[in-house]
């Protein structure tokens, strides 16, 4: 958010309105409704006391109405624009022309009560649609008792109740008597997979934020007790299964599959009554009902497709298809986020980017035509020059550092130490009025250090350095101190010891910060390429957007045809032939000129770093060089072998989903002698050979199940399962499937389905729990519901140095943040390499690694870190230990008047030190890291000063 | 001195790119340690120069830590 605020090339519009969208694809004009703020955001500091001295109090509605404000606030610290408003329903000056408190107090002036509403016309090109999801109607939740009784609140309200900074600062406590529960009960799917509310769908994230509410709650208050009712656990995300496990663990969460009634209140305690799936009915008591509401289309959705000209599906949603995920109806509007369909922040975020890239396709002559850059003042070096001035931040980070850490003596200490002119604690020290506010310290103090006590360098200092760039100052002269993930949240019970830890912290970082020198910003330029590896349809999807963007294009397959997986699929979820599928994209890509396919091709070798990789290319036995900037890494995954299971392999009858598909695209022959088809899931994923839940195995099976019922409509099938995991609108053919009378039965992973051979017959024994015995039933085909392992990827790991997760897949930087990207810089990661997922999946996040892609492509330089070592030649001795140690060859021995001298090679420089630590003259120094600053930290550590 | 008395001042040099972000990552998940040691970090624990971790011993440290 942050970084949008500050990007000069996104125009915020607060408070507005799309009112009509004219025009076609690549010219549409946006007219544009803004209502006023009443408060200037170019003048607002934020400061607060607009909101101190209203005499109104109006509902927060930020808050989920659980707490008072006034009509001028902000609805959290870290809002962008980091600017007040004013309720204009509530407001007495606008609503009675009484009051105007606020203007008189407010300080900057910013209060301007004569704003008056805009009609903007927009110029653009493409229109992207993120609107979010919309609530679920109270007289859904009603039936659940909420309204009736105030201790049965939403799963939203919870969240902001277990906020630190929420209503109650985080402690959890009930409505009705503000009194810490005891007993807390969550009930899922409410709101969703419930066709009496119209929302026959599965919301996707509720079973996953039920779990993190309750282990947040368990965190909070150890002796809760939690109860979690479930219809199916849902929690097919990346690593989630293994998560909630662990949470389940941890955390003493009582799982009960049934979907419970409110029955009254007993000496105010709330009375859940429910069935088990073995027909016995129990009640209990809880001291509060957590409702996890789902995710509806948004309210205005009607509105929303009237002035875009664009189709909803049958629930509100934007439609869209598999194949283009990110298109709405009409041309040149795509969309993103849970408006296309209820999903998580990772997959939201992916969309986005997206989203991103399939307008970047259409638009790419208009590129940089209308780009803003941000221009950094010129270094002021004779503030840099002087003696060291230091500011010290110690952040609160809310209660996050501040519950844990007495921050407030953290800065008064820091203000005692040698060359510190400046100490402060803001609230969130990232947050962008934080930021502005170091800026103008920086000014105010002639500060030419800035320390930084935080949460981690490795994922603030950027945004720190920043700041620093934008009042002159090299970025250098920053360094933070990490008192939050090394400090305050692992020292949580030992207050005190963790304060003491933050002071020697800050005193180390004091310490290096006066010794810290301003360091050259190189960049360099990008080598416009893209080296694509994987031909199926994420890797072909991927190379036709950075081509359609304008870039050219390597795509590597290791097999002698495009098309991966794809190729095996008959069926797509919503009913389409995948071959039309493959076929289109397979074209495209043989026709695009910007790209080059290179078949029985494979990576060999990886050198250079982004912007100008070099990679040794084996194709058929003969080598080649590729000269490129970035690389997706699209390579796959394989469908599971269950070779240890049912027989597989051993009897024709056992196949697995993909091969019941294969078959039946040749011919539906086969299915004149089968009447009884079993199909059980999970065979070899979540606990056996794959760890983890391979997310499209049960929406496959229901697919097939319907395909079966439709080319045979007397065929009996049962589908066996342990969580029927249709998540989003896959829901609807699960419903379809029961409709049409297949048979689904859940069993547990220590009881599982076993095969019993009679004769020539097949029969599969599973206990069915309704009727409490084992259920013997003959079939004549057996079809095995398997995973997604992974493909051959730790020997691509190797060469490019990425790392990969515990269960062999590529490891994402940041899951939420940078779901595309790996940590390696200038690689990106799409489809099965990243995680299991269905197809529309693969494709969307296929097209948002192509916009991540891009960005350097289009940028055409990229900065090196000037983290490097640096050779001072006059004390170097040419003794070579430096070049041979050094594992990027980059630094090497040069003759410099007929003496050999080493020399950095500053763009393969990784800032290791391996050079430094062993050079025996101490001539090699690290940017950031020298001798000098390394020892002050040392001697800081024993408490000693230098002078 | 009794074992439970003992209270070590140590020192730690941690990699950026390995140990010093599982430091980062044991915060996210809350694992609780003790908070006996300070951290300094490097790009690398190849920049450990042999007179860092004598001068950390010289400087009262009780022990030396290296993640990487």
């Amino acid at each position: 958010m942050v970084e949008a605020g500050r990007s000069p090339n996104i125009e915020i519009i607060t408070n507005a309105q799309l009112k009509a969208l004219d025009g076609k694809a690549g010219q549409f004009v946006a007219q544009v409704h803004q209502k006023p703020r009443y408060i200037d955001e170019d003048i607002c500091t934020g400061c607060g006391t607009c909101t101190m001295y209203c005499p109104r109090p109006t509902v927060d509605i930020y808050n989920e109405r659980l707490d008072i404000t006034r009509c001028p606030h902000i609805d959290y610290p870290q809002a962008v624009p980091a600017a007040h408003y004013i309720d204009a329903e509530a407001c007495l000056r606008l609503n009675y022309e009484t009051c105007n408190l606020c203007s008189q107090t407010c300080m900057a002036h910013a209060i301007n009560f004569d704003q008056k509403p805009r009609d903007l016309s927009l110029d653009v090109g493409s229109v992207v649609l993120a609107p979010g999801f919309g609530r679920i109607d109270p007289s859904v939740l009603e039936r659940f008792g909420y309204g009736r009784f105030p201790d049965v609140v939403t799963s939203l309200e919870f969240e902001r109740l277990s906020c630190a900074s929420g209503p109650t600062e985080g402690h959890i406590v009930r409505i009705s008597d503000e009194r810490p529960p005891k007993k807390i009960a969550f009930l899922q799917c409410v709101g969703s997979r419930d066709e009496t509310c119209g929302n026959g769908y599965c919301s996707s994230v509720c079973c996953m934020y039920a779990i993190k509410e309750a282990s947040l709650a368990k965190e909070h208050d150890p002796d809760l007790e939690i109860t979690l009712f479930f219809i199916d656990i849902r929690t097919h995300g990346k690593g989630f299964d293994a998560s909630r496990e662990r949470a389940e663990a941890k955390y003493e969460l009582r799982i009960v599959r049934a979907r419970p009634r409110l029955n009254g209140q007993v000496d105010g305690q709330l009375v859940l009554k429910w069935a088990t799936e073995d027909g016995e009915s129990h009640s209990g008591l809880f001291d509060m009902v957590v409702l996890s509401v789902g995710l509806n289309a948004p309210e205005d959705a009607k509105e929303i497709a009237e002035v875009t000209g664009i189709g909803l599906n049958r629930y509100g949603f934007c439609q869209t298809s598999p194949v283009l995920p990110l298109a709405a109806s009409r041309d040149g509007v795509y969309v993103a986020g849970a408006f296309q369909g209820p999903k998580d922040v990772p997959e939201s975020v992916t969309q986005a980017s997206g989203a991103a890239a399939m307008a970047s396709e259409l638009l790419p002559e208009a590129r940089d035509t209308r780009t803003v850059s941000i221009s950094y003042p010129e270094e002021d070096t004779d503030l840099e020059a002087g003696g060291p001035r230091i500011g010290v931040f110690v952040c609160h980070c809310g209660t996050n550092i501040a519950g844990v850490v007495d921050v407030e003596a953290v800065r008064d200490y820091a203000a005692t130490l040698p060359d510190v002119v400046y100490s402060e604690a803001p609230m969130y020290a990232c947050s962008q009025d934080s930021l502005k506010g170091i800026a103008e310290k920086i000014k105010e103090y002639r500060l030419n250090r800035i320390v930084v006590a935080a949460c981690s360098p490795r994922t603030h200092e950027p945004l720190f350095q920043e700041t620093l760039k934008s009042v002159g100052l090299n970025p250098a002269l920053f360094e933070m101190a990490n008192i939050r993930n090394q400090c305050s949240w692992v020292h949580a019970q030992t207050p005190e010891a963790a304060t003491e830890k933050a002071k020697d912290l800050v005193r180390m970082a004091v310490a290096k910060a006066r010794l810290l020198e301003p360091l050259e910003q190189p960049s360099v330029n990008v080598t416009p390429v893209a080296l694509v590896i994987g031909g199926g349809a994420a890797g072909m999807t991927a190379a036709l957007s950075i081509a359609d963007q304008g870039f050219d294009c390597v795509l590597l397959e290791k097999t002698d045809r495009l098309g991966g997986n794809l190729r095996r699929l008959t069926w797509t979820i919503d009913g389409r032939r995948a071959s039309e599928v493959l076929n289109d994209l397979i074209d495209r890509v043989n026709r695009h000129p910007r790209i080059q396919v290179f078949l029985n091709a494979q990576l060999e070798k990886l050198s250079g770093f982004v912007g100008n990789f070099v990679s040794t290319i084996k194709i058929g036995g003969q080598d080649q060089l590729v000269n490129h900037g970035v690389i997706i890494i699209a390579t796959g995954g394989r469908e599971y072998r269950p070779t240890k299971f049912y027989q597989y392999g051993k009897d024709k009858r056992v196949m697995t989903q993909l091969e019941l598909e294969g078959a039946l695209a040749r011919g539906t022959d086969i299915l004149r002698h089968i009447d009884t088809v079993v199909m059980i899931q999970c065979v070899g994923s979540r606990g056996q050979d794959l760890s983890y839940c391979s997310r499209l195995c049960c929406s496959q099976a229901v697919k097939n199940a319907i395909k079966l019922k439709e080319l045979k409509p007397g065929i009996r099938i049962f589908c066996l399962y342990r969580d029927v995991r249709t998540f989003g609108f896959a829901e609807d053919i699960y419903r379809e499937a029961r409709k049409r009378g297949v048979i689904f039965i859940r069993y547990e992973p220590e009881r599982r389905p076993e095969l019993i051979k009679n004769g020539q017959g097949l029969r599969v024994r599973v206990f069915e729990r309704i009727l409490g015995k084992d259920l013997d039933i003959p079939t004549d085909l057996l079809v095995l519901s398997v995973g997604v392992a992974p493909g051959d990827n730790e020997s691509l790991a190797r060469i490019i140095k990425a790392p990969l997760t515990e269960e062999g897949f590529f490891l994402e930087a940041h899951a939420k943040l940078r779901p595309v990207e790996l940590a390696v810089e200038g690689i990106y990661l799409c489809g099965l390499a990243h995680w299991p997922k269905p197809l529309g999946e693969s494709i969307a996040q296929a097209k948002a690694a192509a916009a991540k892609a891009a960005i350097p492509l289009a940028r055409g330089k990229v900065a090196v870190t000037p983290i490097v070592s640096r050779v001072d030649k006059d004390l170097c001795i040419g003794c070579g230990i430096c070049e041979s140690l050094c594992p990027f060859n980059a630094i090497h021995l040069v003759k410099v008047n007929k003496r050999r001298k080493a020399e950095t090679i500053t763009a393969s420089c990784k800032g290791c030190g391996i050079c430094a630590a062993h050079c025996p003259v101490l001539a090699i120094s690290m940017g950031g890291f020298t001798d000098n600053e390394i020892m002050a930290q040392i001697h800081a550590f024993a408490g000693k000063e230098e002078a | 001195m009794a074992a439970e008395d003992f209270n070590p001042r140590i020192l730690g040099f941690l990699c950026h790119w390995c140990c010093y972000s599982a430091a980062d990552a044991a915060g996210v998940s809350r694992y609780q340690y003790p908070s006996n040691i300070r951290v300094i970090r490097v790009m690398c624990t190849g920049r450990i120069d042999l007179r860092f971790i004598l001068e950390a011993f010289k400087s009262g440290a009780d022990g030396v830590f290296t993640g990487g």
